[in-house]
């Protein structure tokens, strides 16, 4: 039987690497279905589990296994699903369902390109708009995007932190390309691992409320057999959690369920700033082109050219106002991203005219090279 | 006609509508029962295939296998949109936009698409009576995306996501039994089939086609590669499947069961776990668990024909 944490130095693809990082940030249910390129996910879910006595089960489909994660987290376990781009579709009544009742998951996204089948076994970063936007109504959610095996291991503990700190859904934006390489991941030990744990409720049982929140705007969050009586549903609800059919609950709801993201920005955003200081040029991405893009900085500032990287880790909620910030004293942004401009269209949106704004993209089913991106920084220097 | 129990190959056209040079793997028998469905449908079919094995190994451009109109369609949908395909030839014929007559609609998906992730669209599909005939390939796991286990892998097989370990005996609950699911739904016609025996196979899916309204046949569909075996194996390890009474060939015509191939005596149940990978890890206790629970979904089988 190995322990929840495999400290020292391994070799593994980037699908193991988040199995693991869960196992390590104390994942305890993991509700699976298989989908290339995330299926190593869950078999190696399926393996780990059961050896610290948590639980594996393949469910049905993609609904049923983002459904299965919510029950899981009610009854007061730190829970995960991974899937890809079809899967990701078919999870997102859910998912809106897990914002909506504020319910602390992590979904893993090993993007493929599509729409629709598209290219199962090739990478693609084309899902980042659809994870902030893809379940219906208003609302805040936070994404990630590791662009390294480590950095899955690293951002899938974040996943879960972020998630049972704010409770709301985190959704680990990674790619087929990182997903299926190996690579050497260290994993530190146990005592080195911080994990967050949801707040619990203290206090008189019988004048408690689900939604009342505390100071940083968040509710502390019982389970199933505490001895709480909750009310959990996915209609506009009140401070109780029972459901109030009026525009002002409406309002109220919404409004705490957005606020604790945008409150909380400084908290959970979370970028890599490489060169920015002198830069005039600076190129912007996330996952595995924030790693083409880190060989581009470096082939332009080796032939003189002042340009810098800023490397998103966090997607969600977006770093509008670093952009904002870069946008003063920069010529350009590039956004580096394997889409036809998703990213791109928020630094535009941030930059708001300051600064041009240009896109590296394609349609995936493949990498970005660092040429295609030198020759875009040498079309606009 | 009474099922003779040989490859009479001489009754089987020698036209193809699922022509040679596929992708499958070595042994492929679910290949094989593609192959004898598409010749026992004829040219005038239309087929709505979902996600897997079959839509991956038949169809990447420039090749394609099929020889008849073909859709690819999400995982879990064939059903559905083989409903549409129906109700729109429908239309058409009604509108004689195109010439009245007989056209096979067929949807095909793999356990997975059809008993995890396929059962709402089918069951809505035979609920609302189309003319349509539903097969479903049951290699009994997901192969495509590499082995995990579905709700129609049997009980102690390992796969990838229900590893034999020392605390997980492979799987752990027992087969989905889709046929009588189908059944259920008071539909004309349901079939069991597999392709170790071609000849009941065609018939069965002729027969299918012909009925008026929703059919479904499953075909059991052996996979060396999952079932962690040698290919050459695959005819064999499909009439071991019937003659231990783990996958009995019988129908449901208009709600009357019968055998369509009959077993005089039944082997035991280890002759068909014990050539297969899958099954490596079992002891002669859990086989014995598989042997009593196999004579007793068998007598429950047989108490229907009476």
């Amino acid at each position: 039987m190995r322990p929840a944490v495999l400290t020292g130095e391994h070799y593994i693809t980037g699908d193991e690497a988040c199995a693991e990082g869960a196992m390590a940030a104390g994942c305890m249910f993991f509700g699976g279905y298989p989908i290339t390129p995330a299926t190593e996910v869950a078999e190696h879910m399926s393996v780990r589990l059961p050896e610290v006595g948590g639980t594996f089960i393949q469910m049905e489909d993609e609904i049923a296994a983002m459904a299965s994660i919510i029950g899981a987290s009610w009854a007061g376990q730190k829970s995960m699903t991974s899937t890809s781009g079809p899967g990701f579709s078919l999870m997102m009544e859910n998912i809106g369902l897990a914002v909506c009742t504020e319910t602390p998951c992590v979904v893993v996204n090993v993007q493929r390109a599509g729409p629709s089948t598209g290219l199962p076994t090739m990478g693609a970063q084309g899902d980042m708009m659809q994870a902030r936007w893809g379940s219906h109504g208003h609302y805040e959610i936070i994404a990630l995007s590791p662009s390294s095996g480590q950095e899955i291991f690293n951002q899938t503990i974040t996943a879960f932190n972020l998630s049972e700190k704010y409770r709301v859904p985190v959704l680990l934006m990674t790619d087929e390309v990182i997903g299926h390489m190996s690579e050497k991941v260290v994993i530190p030990n146990a005592s080195e691992i911080r994990t967050i744990s949801r707040p619990k409720p203290k206090g008189r049982k019988d004048r408690f409320k689900l939604y009342q929140p505390a100071e940083n705007g968040v509710a502390p969050m019982p389970s199933a057999g505490d001895g709480y009586k909750i009310h959990v549903t996915g209609l506009t609800h009140d401070e109780r959690g029972y459901p109030v059919m009026t525009v002002e609950a409406q309002a109220e709801m919404t409004d705490r369920i957005v606020r604790k993201i945008r409150d909380n920005r400084h908290d959970i955003i979370m970028t890599d700033s490489y060169n920015l200081e002198d830069a005039e040029i600076i190129l912007v991405s996330y996952g595995i082109s924030a790693r083409t893009s880190l060989a581009a900085m470096h082939m332009a500032r080796s032939s003189g050219m002042k340009v810098g990287f800023l490397k998103l880790n966090t997607i969600w909620p977006f770093a509008e106002e670093k952009i904002a910030e870069l946008a003063q004293r920069a010529r350009a942004f590039i956004t580096v991203e394997i889409n036809y401009g998703q990213i791109h269209l928020e630094v535009m949106r941030s930059a708001t005219g300051r600064a041009d704004c240009h896109l590296v993209g394609h349609a995936g089913g493949t990498v970005i090279t660092p040429e295609q991106v030198m020759a875009k920084i040498k079309e606009i220097y | 006609m009474e099922t003779p129990n040989v490859y009479a190959y001489k009754l089987i056209t020698r036209k193809e509508y699922f022509s040679p040079g596929h992708r499958a793997c070595q042994g492929c028998a679910e290949v094989l029962a593609v192959r004898l469905v598409s010749k026992a449908l004829g040219r005038d079919t239309i087929v709505a295939s979902a996600t897997g094995c079959m839509e991956i190994v038949s169809s990447p451009i420039p090749f394609t296998n099929w020889r008849v109109p073909w859709i690819h369609v999400a995982f879990e949908n064939a059903a559905a949109v083989a409903s549409g395909v129906e109700a729109g030839i429908k239309v058409l014929m009604r509108k004689g936009r195109i010439p009245k007559k007989k056209i096979n609609f067929i949807a095909m998906a793999g356990d997975g698409g059809t008993s995890d992730i396929g059962v709402q669209a089918l069951s809505g599909a035979l609920e609302r009576g189309h003319d349509f005939t539903y097969i479903c390939y049951d290699n009994e796991a997901y192969m495509n995306t590499g082995i995990q286990r579905s709700s129609s892998t049997p009980f102690g097989a390992a796969t990838t996501t229900s590893p034999a370990g020392s605390v997980v005996p492979g799987q752990v609950t027992w087969k989905k039994n889709m046929p009588e699911i189908a059944a259920a739904h008071n539909i004309p016609y349901v079939a069991t089939a597999c392709p170790s025996y071609p000849i009941d196979l065609i018939e069965k899916i002729k027969k299918a086609a012909r009925t008026k309204g929703p059919a479904y046949v499953h075909i059991l569909s052996v996979c060396p590669t999952g079932w962690r075996m040698p290919p050459e194996h695959a005819i064999k390890a499909g009439r071991l499947a019937v003659e231990t009474g783990i996958f009995p060939l019988y129908e449901v015509d208009k709600g009357r069961y019968r055998l369509t191939v009959k077993v005089e005596n039944l082997r035991p149940v280890g002759d068909y776990l014990k050539m297969q990978g899958r099954f490596r890890h079992l002891d002669e206790g859990m086989i014995e668990v598989i042997q009593k629970r196999v004579d007793k979904e068998y007598k429950k089988l047989i108490k229907k024909m009476e």
